[in-house]
């Protein structure tokens, strides 16, 4: 699609960008429309909830937001691991079946009577994190620097080892602690919300504000200077999926207290809805750009559009079409926005003669 | 973290040259890329390093920024003999290297980019063990060195990515001579860039020369070479052809030299 007819399905976004004329104006409404488009997610979002409020009365009940904030919550953990390890140029298509792994461990010690729920909010993050690292020292010290290659094989590896661990069979009845982490609430919240919320912030911070969030945009923004100005560029990169491992542990964590059971079967599949998510998020897949809370609302995104569907009694066909579009809806909005600052700097760039 | 004391060199010693080579050797297999080449880097000039493909160049140049060791000779920085271990040694003794390709990271902004690898913390133990990062400070300093190098940015907030090819070697420039103690050695700059910009990148070079730092500039346009150098080195054969001034020679000359056409009875410097 033409950056001409982009503008044209968009135009009501944003005006006065089409005049080549009239310096003044026309530099004020790209400014308008870099801004609205920078905001794009969140801009998607509400005009879904909008949309969902409006064909169906009963989407903003409390009831359905509770129920909402819940089914996003795993998405919402998965999506924000996934989001540090594409901004590092990699992808990570294994925390499904680390969420599954997870949860078997700690369905064994069911079994084995142990019950300290601490001990078991250890094991599932622990754990997590160690296959991470696995995920992680694979790339960037076992010499294979393709990250899908390597996690589509530890996918395979870890759901292998859910299943074998398990016997194939589901434990029910998890730790009291575990099951208020899914499904318990605090004041109407639900309990998943508030520990995506938590976790959120404690990674805004960590990218926004420390050293080490500057590295992983400096490693995958470009990657062979962030190693020469002396960033540690490998250890950054198995950072990146050892908390993509440990957020695998905390959705797997959700997932086990929701469903009050240790299914080897946990977390099928949701590597695409986390990946997915942080792609609607408008993280480049090129690394080097994302933003924390937009993976957030890149889950939330796809969490309205399977609710408002599923209230709607639409085909859950619909669904994955729904979601697939909205995919290719957020990559054109990213390449409307590159083509008005490539505009923007050009202006610039006259502006400085 | 140290912090940087951007734009203020250590004084080098009275002879006046920061860096030296005397009788370099390097041979990769039957190759000899350098025959006992001579390098002087004098205190605030600017020197220009030209010659012909393969005349040894960018070896001397990587011997002297420690991405490859002689197998001879010997390298000088202030006087005293150094054996850099690889690239990180020579930054560390505050040798900075350009490279030609537009080496930043672009969705971080300007300020960002300029501290890459350096980045200053916040004071006290949000610094030392939470590694906060302290911006403002950053910004300010990094608000402060391009003014200082009248170096016209559009904001230092703005990503990299928004800014022209010559802003973003600017800021590649920038960062060397923020951080660079001793001397930069810049390698081929301007070669990505187009006629205005590379014009924007020169003035920058000149500004860095004027507050003190030496520079080494390797670049294969004479013209550049001539507008901005106080003495060039001329390359052939792996060995120093000639160090001239532009004032005294011209740009056929140069050339001359470079080509083997003129013969220069010995590696003479044009005088102080």
């Amino acid at each position: 699609m033409s950056p001409r007819e982009t503008k044209r399905v968009l135009g009501t976004a944003e005006p006065a960008i089409d005049t080549d004329h009239s310096d003044g104006t026309n530099a004020i409404g790209i400014r308008i429309g870099l801004r609205i488009l920078r905001t794009g997610p969140a801009f998607i979002l509400v005009a879904l909830v909008i949309i969902m409020a409006g064909l169906n009365e009963y989407f903003l009940t409390v009831r359905n937001l509770q129920n909402l904030f819940t089914q996003t919550a795993m998405i919402a953990t998965l999506a924000l691991g996934q989001l540090l390890v594409i901004v590092v140029r990699g992808v990570d298509v294994s925390v499904g079946s680390i969420l599954g792994l997870t949860v078997v461990l700690s369905g064994l010690m069911m079994q084995a009577g142990f019950e300290n729920g601490l001990v078991h909010i250890a094991v599932f993050i622990s754990a997590g994190a160690l296959f991470g690292l696995f995920n992680g020292f694979m790339i960037v010290k076992g010499g294979i620097p393709q990250p899908l290659i390597v996690t589509v094989a530890t996918l395979g590896i870890g759901r292998g080892l859910a299943l074998l661990l398990s016997g194939g069979t589901e434990h029910i009845g998890m730790t009291p602690v575990v099951q208020v982490a899914g499904s318990g609430s605090v004041l109407g919240i639900p309990v998943p919300a508030i520990l995506v919320g938590a976790v959120t912030l404690c990674l805004a911070v960590l990218t926004l504000k420390t050293l080490w969030g500057r590295w992983i945009f400096a490693v995958g923004g470009n990657p062979d200077v962030a190693g020469w100005l002396g960033v540690p560029r490998d250890r950054v990169v198995m950072s990146c999926y050892m908390i993509s491992g440990a957020m695998a542990g905390i959705a797997g964590i959700i997932y086990a207290g929701r469903t009050d059971a240790a299914s080897p079967l946990a977390g099928v599949g949701m590597e695409l809805d986390a990946v997915t998510a942080v792609i609607i998020g408008g993280a480049s897949l090129f690394g080097g750009r994302g933003h924390i809370v937009n993976a957030l609302i890149g889950a939330l995104i796809i969490g309205v559009i399977r609710n408002g569907l599923n209230l709607m009694s639409v085909s859950p066909f619909w669904e994955a079409i729904a979601i697939g579009i909205s995919i290719l809806f957020a990559l054109e909005l990213d390449v409307l926005r590159r083509y008005l600052e490539e505009k923007l700097r050009a202006r610039a760039a006259r502006a400085m003669r | 973290m140290k912090t940087p004391a951007p734009l203020q060199p250590i004084p080098s010693d009275s002879a006046g040259i920061v860096l030296e080579a005397r009788n370099v050797v390097k041979r990769y297999g039957h190759m000899t890329a350098l025959d006992g080449v001579d390098f002087e880097l004098r205190a605030g000039e600017i020197l220009a390093v030209v010659g012909d493909n393969g005349a040894g160049k960018s070896t001397l140049i990587k011997a002297l920024t420690g991405a490859v060791h002689p197998d001879g000779g010997e390298i000088l920085l202030d006087g005293e003999p150094v054996h850099f271990k690889g690239p990180l040694d020579a930054r560390h003794r505050g040798i900075e290297t350009v490279y030609q390709d537009l080496a930043v990271a672009p969705a971080l902004d300007i300020a960002s980019n300029l501290f890459l690898g350096r980045e200053l913390r916040r004071p006290g133990i949000m610094g030392s063990v939470f590694r906060r990062l302290d911006k403002k400070r950053m910004r300010q300093e990094a608000e402060r060195s391009m003014a200082e190098l009248k170096f016209r940015l559009p904001s230092i907030t703005n990503a990299v990515e928004a800014l022209s090819g010559g802003q973003r070697q600017g800021v590649a420039v920038a960062r060397a001579a923020l951080f660079a103690r001793k001397l930069v050695i810049m390698d081929e700059p301007t070669a990505a860039l187009g006629v205005r910009e590379t014009g924007q990148v020169l003035e920058l070079i000149r500004a860095i020369r004027d507050r003190g730092l030496p520079v080494v500039l390797i670049s294969h346009n004479m013209p550049n070479v001539f507008e901005l150098a106080d003495r060039i080195h001329i390359m052939r054969l792996g060995r120093r052809a000639a160090v001239v001034s532009p004032k005294t020679h011209s740009m056929g000359d140069v050339v001359a030299i470079m080509t083997g056409a003129t013969r220069v009875e010995e590696a003479r410097d044009p005088g102080v």
